[in-house]
């Protein structure tokens, strides 16, 4: 009996004062216009497009991150320079399919893709969703500061000849006997 | 124009007053439950959030008047009209303060019940005209709950009836004039608060509208401001039932003088309606047999019990 | 007051009229609780506020209750609204009407050559208490064991 009284009653009157004395717990609500919340770095929001340390494009159109993008709202097209720079003629992401997963940073190969901690990003127009490269492309490095792909890979570009990058050995010369 | 019983003025203004704030009490409810679930609440339009209501309700009368095709059409548009209708009826009789109030009634206690198990059919009418399965079960299962626990309603005031000795409510008021009736009749009052709970489907015994399980119950279909009457009812249920228990159980408007009865009376009423919305926020909802086992096999005998011990009380002091 | 009356008498009339007519039987019932309600005002006007109210709280507000839950239950669908279409057209309908027609006749005839005008007396709570544990006492009592016995095996049934 005593149990049961205890279990009903007394624990019904236990909760409502329990609930009834959170009036005096400050709120948890973030007041957000005003209060900005901290964003963390690694949050997935925006996509921009990256430059390298030396303010060249980052992006080699190598269509990697169009092809990881589970809904298909990258599209670009390469083109390529006198030097022998890859570049993207066009780039295109709809955010209005992007679901912000991340797998585009994770899939490119030069950090030119990256996600930011924006996420203010309505729009009353639907079309005004659709960003091209001069909306993505921001003059900076991003994340990733002194990463240059150029510098790092055998590629041959104008004032950097094969064998010339970081831990890069000379070519060998096949047509020669010596060691 | 004066401050009689039944005068225009009166009327008029328990009318607005009583509408207005049943309105407010969507808002005051938000913010409230918010301050009890470490929120804020709705604190943008207006101050404090204030205007709320107004953006509510301009928003629901843009709303599309639907009546689905599949409906019977007479009963649709009838059951929410009833509810309103039979909860504003009831307010006549509430005696707000002394001069303040619609009529004088020696039936008042009987009206208020009257009108209470009117009130069933409207939520009947609104879940069978539907013609869907969810307001089919939610309007059967409210008129199963609010059968039963008008019962209990009714036994656990005959004991306030009783020791009063009169079915005028503001004659009850009066009465109470030595010291209010939640004391002698502190089970009665319990009862009392439990039926009216369950008679107004508030949270936790919102059974017959459990989102969770059925949907929005009898009022699934409803949409625009037929809704709304079925939103505002509510409120208005809740307004009536907090006003019925201070008239009844804790001396209606008598407090001490330095406040004016009215105000006595109001604060009385909102602390209930704290007290409701307090439960909403803490309080699970029990399952449908667990309720009406209860209600019969509980709350009956209490009541039939109080009622009897009250009256040989009364008869051995005589 | 004796507007209310007759306006209430009218009411009841012709809602009562409207339950035989009506095909759908949930609007038939809307009408007959309409009807209770218009004769618990009647008897408001002719005295008696205690049997007016109880008028709507045991007739319209449960009995009709309990009507509607079982109609709600049952399910009728489109077939029971054309049957009961096909029950009151012309020809059905013609014997009753007769039947009841010479009935009416008669009533306005024992009515016409009854004299007799409304002298109203109010009858309050007291005096119908005053009657129910006075003279009446011994009705009370059989019921009161009727309804005992109903909730005794009512709790019986919950119990199971
Ligand atoms: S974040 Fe995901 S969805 Fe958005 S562009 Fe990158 S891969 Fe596509
Ligand atoms: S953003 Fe990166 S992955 Fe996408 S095309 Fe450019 S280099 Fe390739």
């Amino acid at each position: 009996m005593f149990t049961l009284f205890k279990d009903t009653l007394v624990s019904q009157v236990v909760t409502l004062w329990k609930v009834f004395a959170k009036i005096l717990v400050k709120a948890d609500t973030v007041q957000y216009p005003e209060e900005q919340p901290y964003m963390f770095p690694r949050w997935r929001g925006r996509i921009i497009l990256s430059r390298d340390p030396d303010g060249e494009e980052r992006c080699v159109a190598c269509n990697l991150c169009a092809v990881a993008c589970p809904v298909d709202c990258i599209a670009l097209q390469k083109t390529e320079d006198e030097e022998g720079r890859w570049y993207p003629e066009f780039f295109r992401i709809n955010f209005s399919r992007c679901i912000m997963c991340g797998f585009c940073e994770e899939a490119c190969p030069t950090n030119a893709i990256q996600l930011t901690p924006d996420f203010e990003m309505a729009e009353y127009v639907r079309q005004d969703m659709v960003w091209e490269k001069e909306d993505l492309l921001i003059s900076g490095t991003g994340k990733y500061h002194d990463y240059s792909f150029y510098n790092v890979c055998g590629k041959k570009i104008g004032g950097k000849d094969k064998g010339e990058a970081q831990n890069e050995a000379v070519p060998v010369n096949v047509r020669s006997l010596l060691p | 124009m004066t401050w009689e019983v039944g005068s225009p003025l009166s009327i008029i203004s328990i009318l607005a007053v009583v509408i207005v704030v049943a309105a407010m009490l969507i808002w005051v409810e938000r913010r409230l439950l918010s301050f009890w679930q470490e929120r804020l609440g709705p604190n943008r339009v207006g101050y404090f959030g204030l205007l709320q209501v107004v953006a509510d309700m301009i928003k629901i009368f843009y709303k599309e008047d639907w009546i689905p095709p599949f409906a019977d059409k007479f009963g649709f548009v009838l059951a929410p009209a009833i509810i309103m209708m039979v909860i504003l009826l009831s307010f006549a009789v509430v005696p707000f303060a002394p001069g303040v109030g619609v009529i004088d009634s020696n039936i008042g206690v009987l009206f208020m019940l009257a009108m209470a198990s009117l009130g069933a059919y409207s939520v009947m009418l609104g879940g069978l005209s539907s013609n869907n399965k969810y307001a089919l079960l939610g309007a059967l299962r409210a008129t199963a709950q609010m059968v039963s626990y008008e019962v209990f309603m009714g036994i656990s005031l005959l004991g306030v009836v009783a020791l009063s000795g009169s079915f005028n409510l503001r004659e009850i008021v009066l009465a109470q004039q030595d010291g209010w009736y939640v004391i002698p009749q502190f089970v009665g009052f319990v009862i009392f608060l439990i039926a009216g709970i369950a008679e107004s489907h508030r949270l936790p015994f919102d059974i017959p509208e459990a989102e969770q399980e059925i949907c929005a119950g009898y009022h699934t279909e409803y949409s625009g401001m037929k809704f709304g009457m079925f939103f505002v009812g509510e409120y208005l249920g809740l307004v009536l039932i907090s006003s019925l228990i201070t008239v009844l159980f804790f001396g209606g408007w008598l407090g001490p003088a330095f406040l004016p009865p009215i105000i006595w009376f109001s604060i009385k009423v909102f602390c209930f309606i704290g007290f409701f919305i307090l439960l909403r926020a803490a309080v699970p909802r029990p399952r449908y047999d667990q309720l009406m086992s209860y209600g019969w096999l509980v709350l009956l005998p209490i009541s039939l019990i109080n009622l009897l011990v009250t009256a040989a009380i009364i008869l051995s002091m005589q | 007051m004796i507007i209310l009356f007759y306006l209430a008498g009218a009411v009841a009339l012709i809602s009562t009229v409207a339950v035989i007519l009506q095909s759908n039987i949930v609007h038939a019932l809307i009408y007959l609780i309409l009807s209770l309600l218009a004769v618990a005002v009647v008897f408001y006007t002719l005295g008696a506020p205690f049997a007016a109210v109880l008028e709507a709280i045991v007739y319209a507000g449960a009995i009709m209750v309990l009507f509607l839950f079982v109609i709600m239950m049952l399910n009728l669908g489109k077939f029971s609204v054309d049957q009961e279409k096909s029950w009151t057209s012309g020809r059905v309908m013609l014997v009753p009407a007769i039947m009841s027609a010479i009935l009416l006749a008669q009533l306005i005839n024992v009515l016409r050559n009854y004299e007799h005008s409304i002298d109203v007396v109010e009858v309050g709570v007291l005096e119908v208490s005053a009657l129910l544990f006075g003279p009446y006492v011994l009705a009370v009592e059989l019921a009161s064991i009727l309804l005992l016995a109903g909730l005794v095996s009512a709790y019986h049934l919950a119990k199971k």
